[in-house]
């Protein structure tokens, strides 16, 4: 209100006002609250559109997209192996073919698991120690074992696993990836 | 608590007495809603900034890249569509504010003494205001994107001297546009127009504080009045209308998006965007070597007139109802950009070009994975085969089926739910779908139209496809079909069905028989294939 003061002091001090000039008080308010509303309606309907597009995410295909990563018979019963095979992935607005790896063990006539090549930790790429019967990584020295678990170092959860299937003797594996 | 933290704030940074100062202004007695314009166009400025920035975060800058992230923002992103409509919709809204607030401003003569600067600084947002129109209509890269700068560097070329060197700086080599065109096009949207803009606004800002609003003649003997709450009320409410109409526009009225761009594509016509028609159909006035005229010299006039206004017209303050010149050169200009509009609307033809952010992929995929859909449907697997669910049998959908083919048939006609459902053909053709089918023909086996599905089935038992190619399957002794609906329409097709060579002389396409039904589904499926 002080500036309400000083803007009738103003006024009356520098120009020949006239007493209907002035806006009454219950005008002033009037225009104030019309201003908060408009403007507030005006702003909900910029954010409300702009919040959905920024956190709603993208129509996705839940397509699990399994595709052939070996034979049965390559594999060998309790002996993890290196695989790597192909698959089409899309990314956003791009679709290409990728390179695959998979750190897969068969742990029964009809049973593998494969896991995804990243330690838990910082996502170096592990390998398999033969001689020590665990997975190592060479970035922090975390280790696993056969069937995935934090044995030591800093990795807080077990090994992530791709979604498996075994059909006619082959293993195909799936784009989704587990998380322990 | 809260009056403490204001005044904190008021101490060491003085903002709260920077508001006030800005909002409590004087301004004269006469000032009303004709004065709206500037702040709406202010606000569209800012409507375009966010919608803008927001849109780049899902867009790829490069020539072809460009186009399928803005049909991901049409298609995936939520609210994408109406994003891109927003900005689409905001930029013509807001060249239709700033010359309002121009006309305003030119009718009431407020660019004389002492304003000619701010008139001048105008004239230059306008200028810019234009330039993003150009420069923004390339991004999408489609054809009516790639067709229309082409004639944009074309016109560049023309400019008298400085033609040559124009399209080496946009990148052209005169008769085509590519990566190069795009990248400096994109630049000048996001990077250069943007900072120049704000620069230029602030300055507008800033001359018309220290003028002051102009005043009339008629208030020489009124008290003035303050900024705030009356005009800034109005300034509100005028926003709000403008928005209001913006919002309305971007959820009515769909933005297409053609074919990507195709510099092989002559049978592309290009149109510039509304508000550059009038430029379009004058040029036509123009043969020859005159054309430099109309294409350079008279736009430059006209620009250099603009910037002359104050400088011309220097009289004493008048009323806006004595200024009857000035009105009838509003007028006279008026009816100039109308009428010219209005003859390059009349004589456009109309676009049949398909709007690609709607077709789906059941509209991408052959005739025959799209009647094995339709078998396997007919058929009822999917009692057994739910998709995207393991239930009796397994999904199918998870991977191709790495079964051997003879497992397939076999499987397929011991179980089939009455004998001859499906002819040994189209167990062959189930089998391959199953085998070899795609991600898109997967996503067409969820939700395919069914008589979308029926029309392949009549397209696949009449074997069109021993003549016609359809998104890339098929044979080529008789013309592709894709795209056909740019071409044809339905009475055409319909008619062409009956009686081939009535249509097309020489045509060797047996006549087809169809029923009424019939004749609408296979008609239906083959508008629907995208070019």
């Amino acid at each position: 209100m002080e500036s309400m003061e000083n803007g009738k002091k103003y006024i009356v001090a520098t120009s020949k006002a006239t007493p209907e000039s002035f806006l009454t008080q219950s005008r002033r308010s009037f225009y104030a609250a019309l201003v908060s509303a408009l403007g507030s309606a005006i702003g909900g309907a910029l954010a409300l559109p702009s919040v959905a597009y920024l956190f709603g995410g993208h129509k996705f295909n839940p397509k699990s997209n399994f595709v052939e990563a070996a034979k049965l018979t390559q594999l060998e019963l309790g002996k993890p192996q290196e695989v790597t095979f192909e698959r089409t992935r899309v990314d956003a607005w791009r679709t290409f073919h990728e390179k695959v790896i998979a750190w897969v063990v068969r742990t029964g006539e009809k049973n593998v698991v494969a896991y995804a090549p990243q330690c838990t930790h910082f996502g170096c790429a592990y390998h398999w120690e033969a001689t020590r019967n665990q997975f190592v990584c060479p970035c922090h020295e975390s280790r696993f074992s056969i069937d995935g678990k934090v044995l030591g170092g800093p990795a807080s959860r077990p090994l992530d696993r791709y979604s498996v299937r075994v059909e006619n003797g082959k293993l195909l594996i799936g784009s989704e990836i587990r998380k322990a | 608590m809260f009056r403490r933290l204001l005044d904190w704030l008021e101490d060491r940074t003085g903002v709260e007495g920077a508001v006030k100062h800005f909002l409590y202004e004087d301004i004269p007695h006469s000032s009303g809603w004709h004065q709206v314009f500037g702040s709406v166009a202010l606000f569209a400025f800012l409507v375009q900034a966010s919608t803008g920035i927001l849109l780049a975060l899902n867009y790829a800058p490069t020539p072809g890249e460009a186009y399928d992230s803005l049909r991901y923002i049409l298609t995936q992103v939520t609210a994408g569509r109406l994003m891109r409509a927003l900005h689409h919709w905001g930029a013509s809204l807001m060249i239709i504010v700033v010359v309002v607030h121009m006309i305003q401003t030119f009718v009431w003569g407020t660019y004389k003494k002492p304003r000619e600067a701010t008139w001048i600084a105008g004239v230059a947002l306008l200028l810019l205001t234009l330039a993003y129109g150009l420069s923004g209509y390339l991004l999408p890269w489609d054809n009516r994107a790639y067709w229309g700068t082409v004639v944009t560097t074309e016109i560049s070329a023309l400019a008298p001297g400085a033609g040559p060197l124009l399209v080496r700086l946009l990148g052209s080599d005169g008769t085509s546009i590519g990566a190069v065109t795009f990248t400096r096009f994109y630049v000048a949207h996001v990077q250069l127009l943007p900072p120049l803009t704000v620069l230029l606004i602030a300055v507008h800002v800033y001359l018309v504080r220290r003028h002051g609003v102009t005043p009339t003649p008629e208030d020489e003997d009124q008290p003035r009045k303050k900024f705030y709450p009356e005009q800034v009320a109005k300034d509100t409410v005028a926003i709000f209308g403008w928005f209001a109409v913006l919002m309305g526009m971007s959820i009515l009225a769909r933005v297409p998006l053609g074919h990507v761009a195709d510099p092989t594509d002559l049978s592309y016509v290009p149109r510039p965007e509304w508000y550059f028609l009038f430029l379009f159909q004058f040029l036509k006035w123009f043969e020859g070597p005159l054309e430099v005229v109309g294409a350079v010299i008279f736009p430059a006039l006209a620009v250099i007139g603009l910037v002359l206004v104050p400088f011309l017209d220097r009289g004493k303050m008048r009323l806006v109802r004595q200024r009857t010149g000035a009105i009838g050169l509003v007028l006279l200009a008026a009816i100039f950009w109308g009428g010219l509009t209005a003859r390059a609307v009349a004589t456009t033809p109309e676009t049949r070009e398909m709007d690609m952010s709607l077709v789906k992929p059941w509209q991408e995929i052959s005739a025959g994975d799209m009647a094995s859909i339709g078998l396997f449907r007919r058929a009822q697997c999917g009692s057994c085969h739910e998709l995207g669910k393991s239930g009796v049998g397994p999904d199918l959908t998870a991977a191709p089926s790495s079964r051997p083919a003879s497992w397939l048939e076999e499987h397929m006609k011991s179980n089939l739910k009455a004998p001859g459902l499906l002819t040994d053909a189209q167990v062959q053709t189930l089998v391959t779908f199953l085998t070899k089918r795609g991600d898109k023909a997967v996503e067409a086996w969820r939700n395919a139209p069914q008589g979308a599905v029926e029309g392949a089935l009549i397209y696949q038992a009449r074997a069109c496809a021993s003549c016609h190619r359809l998104n890339g399957a098929g044979n080529d002794l008789g013309p592709p079909l894709n795209g056909v609906v740019e071409r044809r329409d339905r009475a055409w097709i319909e008619g062409h069905f009956a009686n081939p060579p009535k249509y097309s002389s020489g045509s060797i396409m047996p006549s087809s028989q169809f029923k009424p039904d019939q004749l609408k589904l296979i008609t239906d499926y083959i508008m629907a294939i995208p070019k």
